[in-house]
């Protein structure tokens, strides 16, 4: 490290700017890390998350990737840690958690131990390598700045046009699959009372309801519908069935 | 003209290596997923100092597509997450024993 600091001074390529704004995002970076693993709030996590993610933009900015840095932040702190955060939310799990707690002995020490070792190995085979082998600007060269921009564009549609629409694809397979798994299950619905939410809404308040479901659905299926099952326990459920089925009717 | 890009990977390695102690320590899934993000940010960082370093826009292409996986990995992920909370109303990851066959 000394050694490399001194060449570093000695060099007069990287400023004295260069290197306080590496420090700088490296502070950046590594106290928003530990802050998302030692958080016991999931809010702060992604909070800290956030941190993390503005540092690598300043690093993606400090190393000519200026595009990558503004999609970085618009997709990452703007995008991912939202929908975290709309998750956290939704879930309503946004309260402090018991950390200190450890129900697998002896799981932490050796996590932190497997790790430490593997990244000390991984630096050591790095620094042993000399870092970057390889042949230098085989696909297209770097450009800097707003060039880059231009060649990021040429290399995807052309020399990776083929994972770019394998990319089209598995965005469009990650929606519906989230919009498959987030839905509530429909046999919910229909395991209170089957015949009851299939029959009546059909027949009796259809095209009542899919004019206006907010105020038809709760009142009309309840004087039709309750009487038969007859617990009154049930009547929690029972505007969830006549709010989902008219949806189902109506389409 | 930048740092030299070892500072720029042991960083990168040092993100890493908490991303992974995270993943492994942690027990909330949102948190989980969090250090997974701080992983693959980290392996961002690993492709653009390469992409520098050998002057080639190739690492910048495939942090591109790094980017589309994280975000479908997100969506899907949370949409588990989602679903096994209206079961067992507990983001754990001791609670998903119950997967066991």
């Amino acid at each position: 490290m000394s050694g490399s600091l001194a060449a570093l001074l000695a060099t007069s390529h990287p400023t004295v700017a260069d290197a306080a704004v590496f420090a700088v995002g490296a502070l950046i970076i590594l106290v928003g890390a530990l802050g998302v693993v030692l958080s016991r709030n999931p809010v702060h996590a992604a909070l800290s998350l956030v941190t993390t993610l503005f540092g690598v933009a300043l690093l993606f900015i400090e190393q000519n990737a200026d595009f990558l840095a503004a999609v970085q932040i618009i997709v990452y702190a703007g995008a991912i840690v939202v929908l975290f955060l709309f998750v956290i939310m939704f879930l309503g799990v946004d309260r402090n958690e018991n950390i200190e707690s450890e129900p697998l002995k002896g799981q932490r020490p050796l996590a932190i131990l497997l790790i430490v070792v593997a990244s000390a190995s991984l630096i050591a085979l790095g620094v042993s390598a000399h870092w970057a082998t390889g042949a230098h600007q085989v696909t297209y060269p770097t450009a800097g700045g707003y060039g880059d921009v231009r060649q990021i564009g040429k290399s995807v549609f052309t020399t990776y046009l083929y994972a770019f629409e394998a990319t089209a694809a598995l965005l469009v397979i990650a929606v519906v699959g989230a919009v498959i798994l987030a839905r509530r299950p429909p046999r919910d619905a229909g395991v209170a009372d089957p015949p009851e939410a299939t029959g009546a809404p059909a027949g009796v308040d259809g095209p009542g309801a899919t004019a206006a479901p907010d105020t038809a659905g709760p009142a009309t299926p309840a004087p039709g519908v309750v009487p038969p099952v007859a617990p009154p326990v049930v009547t929690p459920p029972e505007p969830v069935a006549g709010g989902t089925v008219p949806e189902e009717v109506a389409q | 003209m930048s740092l030299p890009g070892d500072w720029y990977l042991i960083l990168a390695a040092l993100l890493f290596s908490i991303g992974a102690i995270g993943l492994l320590v942690r027990r909330n899934v949102l948190v989980m997923f969090m250090c997974i993000e701080l992983m693959l940010n980290a392996a961002n960082l690993t492709f653009v100092t390469f992409s520098r370093m050998l002057g080639d826009i190739a690492g910048q292409a495939v942090v591109f597509f790094v980017l589309v996986v994280a975000a479908a990995e997100v969506v899907v992920g949370l949409g588990i997450v989602v679903a096994i909370f209206r079961r067992r109303s507990s983001a754990t990851a001791d609670d998903l024993h119950v997967m066991k066959g």
